[in-house]
């Protein structure tokens, strides 16, 4: 709700006011207990965001674990169960608003066992406010959830540190635990850090300064929830407009609906479809309120093409020069979600941007130790855990960085069986093939190669070498050769794809029974073709180098 | 870049929620309740998939007690904009007389409305519906993800819901589970009436204020449509000059006073409330956490 001092409020000064303000995104974390709900609650008290029927009702109610008349975690702690344990179970949504600015808060749990809650609310926030209780200081999961929030990609973090009345309003306590934080926040990315220490029960530093601690310089925490910029800074500047539906209402309307991850387009733009690298222009920006000229992330729009373009869902228009990453393998951070733990090798469903495909991860590279704050080798990832893994799909995706462009970076994995959400996924970068760790897998040389191995034996030798031709120059690793081959396990198991009037081997497949028309072009499209259908070409797809295409 | 303002955000992300469940899903259709938020409900999803139609059908469960201009209105507006209304009613419940008055409140409404869903859905196939409760309504639906999952029975399990990340929806359901999806989750009561004034939006005139005949009873003011209430002696409905500020069955809706007959006038009542809007449903206050229970029972 919004609140106003002044009691009447004409429609034109409230058009005005609100064509002003902007949305701040905000959550609570931190461990069980430490006062998250309540300073929510405080804070919507003391800026008169809550309704009186709401607050009497509160006041009313058969619980209250707080030692004043109100107990203010319950204005977001909603649920039955909730009230009876007096832990906050899932994220609960507040929204409020004062002159300045509209806030959207996600108050979350701090018990471990609901930590995939806690990621919920922070995934779409721009802020965290990660509380401390003043008597415990820094426990581990205050390190979980900063974790959560740095990989999260949150730029600006508050630290409470709360029930400073049971500190004694000490500033010695304050500033251990802020040093404490900082020591490993630090390395997490944040681009802000704000220590304020609160007392969310007697509404110290909450919604205005308090008395109790003169020592205290810095703004009280609605200050500076209104004064912090939102703008993202760190907005990712190319166009990525993930086409999310084709909408076809008539023969002389096809439209590509979607919401623009991040750029701009514009009428008459050039634009790259992938993953089929066609290129075609902005024939027009089509919506309910008329076309227009130009939109811009994070718009819904529905766009035409100047061209007829098979186009589905899925499917990414960029700008030809500003294009994606495509790759189907790649590193990613994991948070993982679900009590059976992950164990790598296992069929599961990616969802990223529009696209769904199935995937598996085929390796964890570290699970995060929240005691020294490193990762360390780990065979599973158990709930709750937050590790580093690497991840194939089976089929090219369109992706940046998650630390670039958290619409195109971010992806969730699902099990295809119990159809459970399993992990939050944030992709680091495609692997880099030049370098992979390890010894060369078959796979990888498979997407190096762009096809498979495969042993031909063909006696035609004029046709065998300009077969030899066009498939080097469609990319292939190719050998012809005029004599019979009887080694061939290992141009097998390079990957290599042999030629040869004769090979002794069981694999081998006879291109002499292939039937090929007369005329050398035709006989060679033939011959292509057949590998193609054998499932030799075209298996792996173009775009699966790792590299930007 | 200049930043969408924060209304327009709401609709560019209400419109991916359409686009995203009817790319998913075999058969949605929207629950329409006929109010402010179905009306703003109805265009968003015009935006979301204009210049075609709609793709999917509304579903009214019609309790047999909405007031008359509401289904006046329900027969008009939708048609108004090519789409297809479905009505269903539990025609049992209805005809061994279930009424607040006859059941209690909490009993009639989960054979009129609940059962009747529930029923609605299940006889049209549907996998996915789409309902306008907004999470600044009341505490429980605080609590909802925009895919809210329900099980073969249509319940709702507040303690084991999904983790929804982002804006990547697992839409993901067995056969007979469904997802009920609330598109204007993150809009408040004052962005919808604003959203309303800026683009015009059709409501149903009962949220505009004119003398009304109403039953007075201390604070609350019931209307007499339907006859349900029996009124004490020496009662009769007075005139009033009141509005309703959310509707729903005659029995169970209390008007409040006021005099704000536009929507700039709504909107700057608003700023002075300091009472929230189901305060006049009955269904929210006949025990603590009677909302969630219904909720959990498969009410949307
Ligand atoms: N003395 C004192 N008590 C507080 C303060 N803040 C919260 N409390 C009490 O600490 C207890 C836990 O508060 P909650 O707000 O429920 O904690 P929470 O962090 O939301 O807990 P979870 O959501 O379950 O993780 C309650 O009994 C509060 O009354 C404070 O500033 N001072
Ligand atoms: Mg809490």
């Amino acid at each position: 709700m919004t609140t106003f001092d002044s009691g009447t409020v004409t429609i034109e000064e409230f058009l005005a006011q609100e064509a002003g303000k902007d949305l701040l995104r905000f959550f609570t974390a931190g461990s069980v207990d430490d006062g998250k709900s309540t300073l929510i609650g405080r804070l919507l008290y003391d800026s008169r965001g809550i309704y009186e029927d709401q607050l009497a009702s509160i006041r009313q109610s058969r619980v209250n674990r707080s030692t004043g008349p109100i107990d203010f975690s319950l204005l977001t702690d909603g649920l039955r169960a909730e009230r009876e344990q007096g832990i906050t179970i899932d994220v609960a949504y507040r929204y409020f608003s004062t002159p300045k600015r509209k806030f959207i808060i996600a108050d979350t749990p701090g018990h471990e066992q609901y930590t995939r809650n806690m990621a919920t609310g922070a995934s779409t926030a721009a802020l965290s406010i990660i509380l401390v209780d003043a008597r415990l200081g820094v426990l581990p999961q205050t390190r979980r959830h900063a974790a959560i929030a740095g990989l999260l990609g949150i730029p600006r973090v508050v630290l409470a540190v709360n029930k400073m009345d049971l500190a004694g309003y000490d500033q010695a306590v304050f500033e251990k635990i802020r040093t404490d934080f900082l020591a490993f926040a630090s390395r997490m990315g944040f681009e802000h850090i704000q220590p304020i220490p609160v007392s969310a029960l007697e509404g110290e530093n909450v919604a205005r300064r308090g008395t109790a601690m003169a020592w205290y310089t810095g703004p009280a925490l609605l200050e500076h929830l209104e004064s912090v910029p939102v703008a993202e800074t760190r907005a990712h500047p190319d166009l990525r407009f993930p086409v999310q539906y084709v909408n076809r209402p008539n023969l002389y309307f096809r439209g590509y609906a979607g919401q623009i991850a991040s750029g701009s387009l514009s009428k008459g733009d050039p634009v790259l479809i992938l993953p089929s690298g066609k290129t075609s222009r902005i024939a027009s920006i089509s919506t309910f309120d008329g076309d227009l000229e130009t939109a811009s992330a994070p718009m819904s729009i529905t766009v035409t093409l100047e061209d007829e373009r098979d186009i589905s869902r899925g499917d990414m228009l960029v700008h030809p020069e500003r294009r994606p990453v495509a790759a189907r393998t790649f590193d990613a951070h994991l948070v993982w979600m679900h009590e059976d733990p992950l164990a790598p090798g296992r069929s599961l469903l990616i969802k990223q941007t529009t696209q769904q495909v199935t995937g598996r991860v085929t390796a964890i590279q570290g699970r995060l130790n929240l005691q020294t704050m490193e990762d360390s080798a780990a065979p599973i990832l158990g709930l709750n855990d937050i590790g580093k893994v690497r991840i194939e799909a089976s089929r090219t995706l369109l992706f940046d960085a998650y630390r670039a462009n958290r619409p195109t970076g971010s992806f969730i994995l699902i099990d295809p069986i119990s159809n459970a959400t399993l992990a939050a996924g944030m992709i680091l970068g495609a692997v880099d093939r030049a370098a992979p760790e390890g010894h060369v897998t078959t796979s990888e040389r498979l997407q190096r190669n762009g096809h498979s191995p495969a042993l031909l034996a063909f006696s035609n030798r004029e046709l065998a070498l300009r077969l030899e031709r066009r498939l080097f120059d469609h990319g292939c690793q190719v050998l012809a050769s005029d004599k019979p081959v009887a080694q061939a396990e290992l141009a097998w198991q390079a990957g290599l794809i042999v030629i040869a009037p004769e090979i002794a081997d069981a694999r081998v497949r006879q291109l002499d029974l292939v039937p090929l028309p007369k005329e050398e072009e035709a006989a060679l499209d033939a011959l292509m073709a057949y590998l193609e259908q054998q499932g030799i070409l075209g298996v792996i797809e173009r775009f699966d180098s790792g590299e930007g295409i | 870049m200049r930043s969408l303002s924060h209304l327009r955000a709401l609709e560019a992300e209400s419109i991916h929620i359409f686009r995203e469940v009817v790319a998913e899903f075999a058969k949605p259709v929207m629950l329409y309740s006929i109010g402010k938020d179905s009306s703003v409900m109805l265009r968003l999803a015009q935006k979301a998939f204009h210049p075609a139609p709609m793709p999917f059908p509304l579903l009214h469960v019609d309790t047999t007690y909405k007031f008359r201009e509401m289904i006046e209105f329900r027969d008009w507006y939708p048609a108004s904009i090519g789409c297809e209304l479905r009505v269903h009613t539990n025609r049992e419940a209805v005809a061994a007389g279930a009424s607040p008055i006859a059941l209690g409140t909490s009993k009639c409404c989960g054979l009129l409305k609940t059962r009747a869903l529930l029923d609605g859905l299940e006889a049209g196939g549907y996998d996915a519906a789409f309902g306008g409760a907004r999470r600044d309504e009341e505490k429980s639906r605080a609590k909802e993800r925009i895919y809210s999952f329900r099980d073969q029975q249509g319940q709702w399990d507040p303690k084991n819901q999904r983790p929804e990340l982002w804006n990547l929806y697992n839409s993901r359901v067995d056969k007979g589970q469904s997802i009920r999806v609330f598109p204007l989750s993150n809009w408040t009561e004052l962005d919808v009436w604003h959203y309303i004034h800026l683009e015009n939006i059709p409501v149903v005139p009962l949220y505009f204020a004119k003398v009304r005949d109403m039953i007075v009873r201390r604070e609350s003011l019931i209307p007499p449509e339907h006859n349900v209430l029996p009124l004490l002696p020496d009662e009769k409905p007075q005139p009033v000059l009141c509005r309703m500020r959310s509707l729903g069955c005659t029995p169970c809706t209390g008007a409040i006073r006021s005099a704000a007959d536009t929507v700039p006038k709504i909107i700057e009542e608003l700023l002075s409330f300091r009472r929230s809007e189901r305060e006049n449903r009955i269904i929210d206050h006949d025990q603590e956490g009677s909302m969630e229970l219904k909720k959990r029972e498969g009410y949307f």
